[in-house]
Parts: structure tokens; sequence; C-alpha cells
């Protein structure tokens, strides 16, 4: 793995592989020392075109943990803000000697570009492009649900699995990251939105396209993942006539909730509008794995700049 | 518009000697030197001689005699065709000459086999005044690379608010006769229609970009598989064809001529095919690009794939190739959107729409329709020469190879096969999508008003 850009360029062989060293990584951050001295010397560049205070503080820790340095290079207050190109960026950061990129850009595509275009040479790591892919949160999900659903075999697929997401399909990179990853694991993936939030064209997906969440819902899924409504990007606007009619059919309420056989796992890749797709009770509920979904993220961020900068990246990573 | 076809292979060789004798000393001291293409073939038919003094083609025959001084060229095995004409070209002067200036963008059109050029009016200022398009017009004339007609916008500052004053064009030294917003689309009805109304008086046509607006806010591609793999926003094909469908009936009903910029898709087609049997006035072109690449192109977010409107999927390539082999799309035209590197180089959805196309636009048609048996030498002088400049109401250019006519020539050899490498083109420009790609064909000469711009493959510099 030179780049981590989409997970339509994994192997299922590297994602497992990816998810097992996420695993090590997830024990050695049990210890009272969870620094590791793996990527001493190297430099971690966070490019953030777009704000993203959770993501980019993941891929932070995820650094800091290996003793990378970071350097945070975010929109505002930057030359970005001034509009700076992405190609004129990418050669400032090749001259500055930055030892891979993390960057997330509103732009469908610009983590490919960025390591395709020939501006920098160093491995780039998507951090979400558009509402193209966001990797590493497909990856940090099938952890979650590997750990909850596959309890004590770090090794397992999700095959067996069944996992319904419900939402705002069209503008979520989540969505399509999880549904090649989910899927190249073994899974089942049951996508649920009105019809104007699914994209046309997504028939071709590897998996099944409903409308109706309670329909979903009564299959008893391993795990329901609620998608934000992301307002911001409802170019044209109208995708439904208002947020109580959205909340009503699709928001995964309490009552919802209660139908969901016991072992169900409920997940968000935040921020959460509470009340709007997700009952706030229900986020806080004990089937709620939301807030170990952030934990889980540092764990496969890790992995992730282990497996593209660690030299040793071809042997498990050393106990320190 | 002229009708026959037939090339006088009865013309002794001695009239032609006579003829020449007698135009070239007609002709002043500017008066280009007597050319004889030695045994092309017009039309891609039988074997020919063409002889072409004092800026006309003065003989057709076999073993022509040439007069004293002529440049004899050997057209051995090659093509020999009316000069091309562009019905949709982008020269970006005035305003946007970091792209491309009339001298460079002609240079292409003439390295690209034509002899004449429309140019696009959505330039900074916008066409939308006399004073622009004579402008223009004269950049054409002095450059002398190939004819330059320029189009007029149909509504001031290509707003879509009010018409801008199409009788003063036409009326004007560049005598416009093609009007289009194109990058924009007429999309009020009101409007489009009173344009239609508008034009009948002096002849013209309006050239619909036809894309409605809100259906493609933001858009970035085609909306299909692609686009949702991608997440891209959409394109759909219903933007295009819904503007196509109302267009056509509003032509129908106040009887006018209606001219449709490069149409895409299947859907287009069918209601081209359908306009067309009802007996509706209007003509329809496709872009070389849009007969050869997909969606599927995208795929890289290389945004030198990007233009508008968007690649489509192979089902459509299908149909346009179909539509333009049956006569439905009546021409090719390039829609040559040149755009300097930055531009470009950037993240997908904010780069430019566009791609070059005046020096690959033949080698495109001859690959994708000539070499797959769907069109002719001599369909391919219907829709890249005759037809354009019918539909341009241009009468100097897309005449019949034949005596008396226009010394506008083209002698293509459909033979070689070269790698397309933009940084050898003439166009300030590197946005070809075809880069590396193996074309066949190369550009013998071109001849304007019997004057060579180009011999093999490059401008002949005065």
């Amino acid at each position: 793995m030179k780049h981590f850009i989409t997970i339509a360029d994994l192997s299922r062989d590297e994602a497992l592989e990816v998810l097992a060293t996420a695993e090590h990584m997830a024990q050695t951050q049990s210890r009272s020392i969870r620094k590791l001295p793996t990527l001493v010397g190297t430099t971690v560049v966070n490019l953030f075109f777009e704000d993203s205070t959770r993501t980019r503080i993941s891929f932070e820790a995820a650094a800091k943990r290996l003793s990378a340095d970071v350097i945070n290079f975010s929109a505002k207050g930057s030359s970005l803000s001034k509009g700076e190109s992405l190609k004129d960026t990418a050669l400032t950061l090749q001259a500055m000697g930055a030892d891979a990129v993390v960057v997330r850009s509103g732009s469908s595509g610009a983590a490919h570009l960025l390591a395709h275009a020939g501006w920098i040479e160093q491995p780039i790591i998507n951090a979400g492009d558009g509402a193209h892919e966001h990797p590493t949160q497909a990856m940090l999900d099938a952890f979650t649900m590997r750990r909850h659903l596959r309890p004590g075999d770090p090794t397992a697929d999700l095959a067996g699995m069944h996992v319904v997401i419900v939402g705002d399909i069209l503008h979520s990179r989540v969505a399509r990251s999880n549904v090649l990853l989910l899927t190249l694991l073994g899974a089942r993936v049951t996508l649920v939105a009105p019809p104007a939030l699914v994209p046309v064209g997504a028939s071709a997906w590897p998996c099944e396209i409903s409308y109706d969440l309670d329909q979903a819902l009564a299959t008893g899924p391993d795990a329901v993942m609620m998608l934000r409504v992301q307002s911001e990007r409802m170019v044209g606007g109208g995708f439904f006539p208002t947020v109580g009619e959205y909340s009503r059919r699709y928001g995964l309420s309490t009552a919802r909730a209660a139908t969901l056989p016991e072992h169900t796992l409920v997940m968000h890749p935040g921020p959460m509008n509470r009340g709007l797709e997700i009952a706030g009770a229900v986020a806080d509920s004990p089937r709620s794995v939301i807030v170990e979904q952030v934990a889980s993220g540092v764990f496969v961020r890790m992995a992730v700049l282990f497996h593209l900068l660690a030299t040793d990246a071809r042997e498990a990573p050393r106990d320190h | 518009m002229t009708t026959e076809h037939a090339t006088t292979a009865d013309t002794t060789a001695a009239e032609a000697t006579a003829a020449a004798a007698s135009a070239g000393a007609a002709g002043g001291a500017g008066s280009p030197a007597p050319l004889l293409i030695r045994g092309g073939r017009p039309y891609g038919e039988d074997a020919q001689d063409v002889l072409l003094v004092a800026g006309r083609i003065a003989a057709i025959g076999t073993d022509l005699d040439a007069p004293e001084g002529t440049d004899v060229i050997d057209a051995d095995g090659c093509i020999v065709l009316p000069g091309l004409v562009d019905l949709h070209t982008h020269l970006r002067e005035p305003g946007g000459e970091e792209a491309e200036t009339v001298e460079s963008g002609t240079r292409a059109a003439a390295r690209g086999g034509f002899t004449a050029v429309h140019a696009m009016a959505n330039t900074t200022p916008v066409a939308d005044t006399a004073g622009v398009v004579e402008q223009v017009a004269r950049r054409g004339d002095s450059a002398g690379w190939c004819s330059v007609r320029p189009v007029g916008a149909v509504t001031v500052g290509l707003a879509g608010e009010r018409l801008a004053e199409l009788d003063a064009m036409a009326n004007s030294r560049a005598k416009v006769r093609v009007f289009s917003d194109d990058g924009k689309c007429v999309h009020d009805p009101v409007l489009m229609r009173r344009a239609l109304e508008y034009v009948k008086s002096f002849d013209g046509v309006i050239a619909q970009h036809a894309q409605d607006p809100r259906l493609t806010e933001g858009a970035q591609m085609h909306e299909g598989v692609v686009s949702a793999e991608l997440g891209l926003a959409g394109w759909p094909a219903v933007a295009e064809e819904s503007i196509i469908a109302r267009d056509v009936l509003l032509a129908q009903h106040v009887g006018s001529r209606l001219h449709v910029c490069h149409l895409s898709t299947a859907g287009s087609v069918d209601i081209i095919r359908w306009a067309k049997q009802r007996g509706i006035e209007v003509t329809a072109e496709v872009t070389p690009h849009h007969l050869l690449l997909t969606d599927e192109n995208v795929r890289q977010f290389d945004a030198v794939f990007k233009v508008n409107p968007p690649l489509r999927t192979a089902e459509d390539v299908q149909a346009v190739r179909d539509g333009l082999a049956d006569g439905t799309i009546d021409i090719v035209a390039t829609d040559h959107a040149p755009h300097p590197r930055d531009a470009k180089d950037r993240e997908w959805d904010q780069a430019a729409m566009g791609m070059t196309g005046l020096e690959t636009a033949l080698a495109l048609v001859q690959l994708t329709m000539v070499d797959e048996g769907r069109l002719s030498w001599r369909d391919v002088a219907r829709v890249m020469s005759e037809k354009p400049a019918q539909i341009g109401r241009d009468e100097d250019q897309g005449q019949a190879l034949a005596p008396g006519s226009p010394a506008h020539v083209l002698v293509w050899d459909p033979r070689p096969v070269r790698i397309a490498d933009p940084d050898q083109h003439a166009s300030l420009s590197r946005n070809s999508p075809f880069a590396g790609l193996e074309l066949p064909g190369l550009n013998r000469l071109t001849v304007l008003a019997g004057r060579p711009t180009v011999r093999d493959g490059e401008v002949v510099e005065r």
C-alpha cells in the first residue's frame, strides 16, 4: 500500500491486515505508556480544506501516539482560505519535507488527485473527499462491529452480518466507503433513505436499497448505522419536505430502536443531529457504540499510518 | 446551396490550362501560385487531379497539365475534401487570450483541416453587439488562417434576460447568421420563442446549448452509475432532452430554424429524429469527443475529461454514432474549448469545463465513423463542411469540389497513425482528452482561397 485513498483499492486480505494491525494498536493503548516510537522522525501533515475537528484530532492523536511530528494545515486562517490551489499547497508540502499527507476536502477525488497528479511523492491518506469516500471511517466502523459481533476473534471477517445504513446516502462518503468495505468483508448491506437521497445509479452497488426503515429494521440487522443529514450540501433543495417528516419516516426513534434485537448495534459517524436522524436516548443507550467508534478511529488511523510509513510495516508492529 | 456533386472528369487538360492561364493573368501580385493536387481521391472516390487557380477550383479531371509555376502536390492515396467548417469554436478572444487567440485558434483550425470556424460568443466582452462581432471577424481576416464567422449572443451578456441586438449583428460587416448563448441555455421559454421568431427576418438560426439550469445546479458529470460511485453531482440526460423537446416544439410553432449544439444523449437523438419526421426545421450537432469518450473516463478525476455537456455512457456514444450515420444528426462540430493549464490542474469540481478539439476532429471522425464503416468520405464532407456552412448560411464555404467553387480544399491522408500529443498543437491550450491515443490520418494540405495554410501537418508560415 502506497496510499490510502479508496476502499476500492483494497483486497480483502489487505483490509483484514489493517484491521489486525489496529487490534495490535488497541492493545498497546491500554498500557500505562501509550506512545510508540514507531514513526519517530517522520512528519505527518493534516491538510484540511474542510472543517472537521473530529477527524483531524483523531489523525493527530494517531500520529502522535506513533511518535510522528504533526503539522496541521487547515483552511481557516491559512493560505488555503486565500485561494491557494491544491497544486500549490502540494508543492509546498513536498518542499517542506512532509512524509505523509492526510487530506480532507469537499471535492470528490481530491485525495486521488494529490496522490496521482505528480505534485507530491509522499503517501496520501484520504480523510474524506467530497461525497466520494472516507475509507478510514469505514475501517473504524468495521473494526467496531467486529469487536462486538465477533468477540474474541480478531482475525474474523463480517461474513453473515447484516448492516443497515440509514439517511442521506446521496451526499455520504461514509456510506460509499462502508458499502465497499462491509461487502468486501462478507457482510450484507441495506441502504435506507428517501428516494431523493439515493443516488441515481446506486442500483449498481453491491447492496440492497430500501425506502422503508421499519421494514429494514424488522429484518433484525446486526448493526444500524445512522447518517448525518447534511443540510449544507442540499444544493437545489427540496430533498424532503420538512425535518419533521424526515425524522418521522427515517429517524431512529426510541420506539424504533426498541424493536431491534438485543445484540443490534447502533452507530453514527458523527457529528449527530440529535432529534433529527437519531433520538438522543438511542444515541446514549447501551446498544450505542458511537463513542467507541471514536476510540476505534484512533487505532485504525494508527494502523493506516503504520502500514504506509513504518519501515518494518511488512512485519507485525513490535511491542516496545 | 449547391446540390450537384459532379466532378468534371470530362474537363480536358487543355481547357484546364487555358482556365489557369486566364485566371493567372487576371490575378494580381497577391494571387497565390496555381496548385495541382495530383492523384488524390475527391470524396474518397476515384482518383482525380484537382487544379486550383486564383482562389478557385479551375479543373478536376485525370492527367491535368500543370501550368507553368504550378505547385504540384502528390496526393496519391489521399482523400480530397472541401475545407472543413466548424460551427462551434471557442476562440476566447477578446478576454481569454491566455487560453486562445483568434490567431492561435485559427492556426489550430487550419491544422485540423478547417477553412472556416464559427467563433462562439462567450468572450469578454460578450459578442452581443455589432462592434464585438466585427472586431472578431476582422481579427480572423488579418490572421488569415481560416474564415472566422462570429456567432452572436442571443441575450445581452448571455444573461438570459433580454434579447441582444440581433439585427444589428446580422447586418454588420460580420453578417452574423448563427446566434447562441452557448455555455448557457436560453432557458426562459418566452425568450427562446422570441429569439426564434426574431431571427426569421434575416434567415438566422438559434443554436441552443440545451441544458436545464435547475436540473444541473452544481452538476459535475453525467448522472448515472459512475457519478453515484464517485460522489460527483449528476448532470442528468433529461436536463438536455427536456430543453430539446421544448425547443423543437417551439420551432415548429413559430416556423423557425433551430440548431441544437453538442447533442449528447440517446434520448436527444430520438427527439431530433421524431422532430425531423414531423418536418420541423431542426439541425443538430455532435462533438468528436461524444463520439468516443464515456463517463468511465472520469474515474481518474482528471479534469481534462470535464466537459459540458458531460461525457455520457457507452449506449449514448452508440446512439450518437447511429444518429450521425443515419442523418438524424446533421453535423460534427468541435466545441473546441481551450483552457489554460491552471483551470484544469484542479480538483474536479473546481476545474473548468471543455476540451480542445480542432486539431483532432477529423481523426476522431475517421476513427469512430469512417474506419467503422458508418460514414463514407462523401458523408464526411457533408457533416463537416457542406451542412455546417449551410446552417451558418455561408455561401463561400462548404461548396462542392467542382470547377468554379472557391478553392477551400483539404487533402487528408487517412493512412498514417500517430500518437496524439497536445504539446505539438498550435492551440495555446493543452486540454486535449486524446493525449496519448493513436489517431489516424494526416493533414497533407489545407488550402484557403487557393493559398496553402497547412502542409504535411504543419502550418505554412507567411
